[in-house]
């Protein structure tokens, strides 16, 4: 991290420097965080656990996005933390975490055909990134940025410029794209009230609680009003009656013969104290 | 088209550009210091403030009048036990609270504490770096402090820091995009994302009176900032994710010693650093409220600076000491039914604004434009649904300060008169034959 610090610190540097030219710093960043973006990669890969190799793909990218920025594009490296690491990883994380921590992998082909096409689609894709990575080797001229980001508004201006003018066509369609598949997620998960009433809220749950006439308080526990406080114990109502809301049928179904004293002792007929049970034995 | 995009470069950049490298170590340790003591100096506060606004003394034991009461919290929670629950992940949990740590110290970086000053005698801006994409740091961290609480949620293996932990990712995410839409209209304002660039696009005043401030030019945004920043930081009423009394202590119920400390440091670094955020987007930064030199320039800005950054502090403590939890569902609709929604219009209108200063339109212009809006939000106020009738035949039972019986009230009959259950009442020697006396029980 205090690498990051330094790196941020050299930032202004490019207006100076006119031509372009592969400092030294950049190089010792390189070498570093090279090998920390194959090692998060293949850790991804080996990782037993969902939400390690969640972290792995995390170290990954803040690694790349680290590489943009030294390589003189803040605002795509800032964006990149942000959107990939902050939101999308996140969300990852989010869906492993909800699933829990001992789910394993499902080894049953749920698509049929999915291995086939996994495999062909991976070799279409590894024939895809060796071809650009091969070109980008031999026949691409490197040419940095520290020109385009001295002119124009700097970095961030420049992208804007050219996402609003010459690349408005493919960035609209893109969003387009996600509205669509958000809309598409959301239809897919939302979950229909149809012919159901609209949930109550709170002012319509308490009038129709009054409007029905029915106990408006809360019903009667064990032992309210009642000389003990055990659920055998049953409330009694004002006029000594017992309140047969707060019977239990556990107990009602018991052994009447088990609670005699209890009963006794509701009924007011049981032992009674007198003034000298408080000095105990002595009485 | 260029008055949309800022200079080239900015003159805080200027000045930062040729820091030596020792001076450059000097503000990160002087940042890290500056951290730290805030830290300290906030819990104190806090406790202090809340227990004013509950009619009790607070903290007054040690060092004088309790100031010190937080460090000595804070070495006594270093030199306590360390335990990592059995079903604990083991790297993932000694991780989280370093990563939740981390950026929070690495955000206040891009802050510009003052202007330009003389630092053993290097002239330069008190602010350790300025890029022009400056905002996103903020941002950037933010977001990666998040991983902290989640994971340390995830890794303790136990069920109410998973829940504090799924609580805050869904939390941070949304409020993030109130935050960063609120931020949007200020960067429309500014043209740069540069904090310095930002601070001096405030220093002039408005009417000849007021400052210059986005706080009074872009005051939604400036009120949706601030809810969001509170909603980011998981601080009361929206400290979800560590609710104490539904999860126990919420992402950090199993964490103990050094690495509670840890995350106390964090929330306590995070919420100074959108405090500080809000304080050069929205309140002119270490600009003093009137524009000239009158104490206004060198390190007055510090002062000013500093002086901000409390008034947004003590709200967060005022805050705590004043509204209770929201519900989790409320807080998600204030999120997203509200916040977005709103800061999303209020973009839209500032966009409006800004095309009609830049392009100079003519009176007419303007006025029409004005009445293609009006007639716009009509249009659509015709078109909601009415709302829905309520039942008038029904006399309001509740919530109309008295209960009213309806008028159509049929008294209910009254239950039955039970018996006493009971089959047959023991006669009273019977009862005491029983029960064992005082003397048998000895």
């Amino acid at each position: 991290m205090s690498l990051l610090v330094s790196l941020l610190a050299q930032q202004p540097e490019p207006v100076q420097r006119a031509v372009d030219t592969v400092t030294t710093g950049e190089v010792i960043a390189f070498w570093v965080l090279g090998p920390l973006a194959l090692a998060g990669a293949l850790g991804m890969l080996f990782a037993r656990n969902a939400v390690h190799s969640a972290l792995w793909l995390v170290l990954t990218m803040l690694s790349l996005g680290v590489l943009y920025m030294v390589q003189q594009a803040p605002f795509l490296g800032f964006v990149q933390i942000i959107v990939y690491t902050g939101a999308i990883m996140m969300l990852f994380l989010f869906v492993l975490m909800m699933v829990g921590r001992d789910s394993s992998d499902s080894v049953v082909e749920v698509i049929r055909g999915q291995r086939l096409a996994a495999a062909l689609l991976g070799i279409g894709f590894a024939v895809l990134m060796v071809g650009s990575v091969a070109r980008a080797l031999t026949s691409v001229e490197p040419k940095g940025l520290a020109e385009a980001n001295a002119t124009n508004g700097g970095n961030v201006g420049n992208i804007g410029v050219k996402l609003f003018t010459d690349y408005l066509f493919p960035f609209e369609l893109t969003s387009a794209l996600l509205i669509v598949a958000a809309l598409g997620a959301m239809i897919l998960a939302f979950v229909g009230r149809d012919g159901k009433p609209s949930k109550k809220t709170q002012k319509e749950l308490v009038e129709e609680r009054f409007q029905e006439g029915k106990r408006v308080g809360s019903i009667p526990g064990p032992g309210v009003f009642a000389t003990a406080n055990s659920v055998a114990t049953p409330a009694l109502l004002p006029d000594g009656s017992v309140s047969e809301e707060s019977l239990f049928e556990v107990i009602e179904a018991t052994d009447k013969s088990a609670l005699s004293e209890d009963v006794a002792d509701v009924a007011g007929t049981g032992h009674q104290p007198d003034p000298h049970a408080l000095k105990g034995s002595e009485s | 088209m260029t008055k949309y995009l800022a200079a080239d470069i900015g003159d805080t950049a200027k000045l930062l550009a040729d820091d030596p490298i020792w001076l450059i170590l000097i503000k990160v340790v002087g940042i890290f210091a500056f951290l730290v003591v805030m830290t300290l100096f906030m819990i104190n506060w806090e406790r202090k403030v809340v227990a004013r606004m509950q009619h009790r003394p607070g903290p007054n034991r040690v060092g004088p009048n309790g100031w010190l009461q937080s460090l000595a919290d804070g070495l006594k929670l270093a030199f306590k036990e360390d335990i990592r629950p059995v079903l604990a992940d083991k790297w993932v949990f000694f991780l989280a609270p370093v990563i939740s740590c981390i950026p929070a110290f690495l955000a206040f970086s891009v802050i510009p504490l003052a202007g330009e000053v003389n630092l053993f005698g290097q002239q330069t801006a008190l602010q350790l770096v300025d890029l022009p994409v400056g905002v996103l740091v903020v941002l950037a961290c933010s977001s990666l402090g998040v991983y902290g609480i989640v994971l340390s949620g995830w890794a303790s293996g136990s069920p109410y820091p998973l829940l504090g932990a799924l609580r805050s990712a869904a939390q941070v995410i949304s409020y993030e995009i109130a935050m960063g839409l609120s931020i949007v209209a200020v960067i429309m304002f500014t043209g740069s994302l540069s904090t310095g660039d930002i601070v001096n696009a405030q220093a002039s005043t408005v009417l000849g009176v007021l400052p210059g401030w986005f706080g009074i030019l872009l005051f939604p945004s400036f009120v949706i900032y601030v809810v969001s920043m509170v909603g980011e930081t998981n601080r009361a009423p929206f400290d979800l994710p560590e609710a104490e009394s539904e999860l126990v202590g919420g992402f950090h119920t199993e964490y103990s010693s050094l690495k509670f400390a840890l995350f106390f440091l964090a929330e306590y670094v995070n919420m100074v650093t959108v405090s500080a955020l809000a304080t050069t987007l929205f309140l002119g930064g270490y600009k003093a409220p009137w524009s000239g030199e009158f104490m206004n320039t060198g390190w007055w800005g510090l002062l000013w600076f500093i002086g901000k950054t409390l008034f947004f502090l003590f709200l967060f403590i005022w805050l705590r000491g004043t509204l209770p939890r929201l519900r989790y569902d409320q807080f998600m609709k204030l999120g997203w039914k509200v916040l977005v929604p709103t800061s999303l219009v209020w973009i839209m209108a500032v966009a409006v604004i800004r095309t009609g200063a830049i392009q100079q339109l003519s009176t007419a212009q303007r006025l029409i434009a004005l009445g293609v809006v009006v007639g716009l939000v009509l249009l659509v106020s015709f078109l909601l649904p009415d709302k829905k009738v309520q039942d008038t035949k029904g006399v309001p039972l509740a919530g109309s300060g008295f209960p009213v019986p309806p008028l159509d009230l049929v008294v209910p009959k009254a239950a039955p008169k039970r018996k006493v259950k009971v089959a047959n009442i023991p006669k009273d020697d019977q009862v005491l034959a029983a029960a064992p006396t005082a003397k048998e029980a000895e």
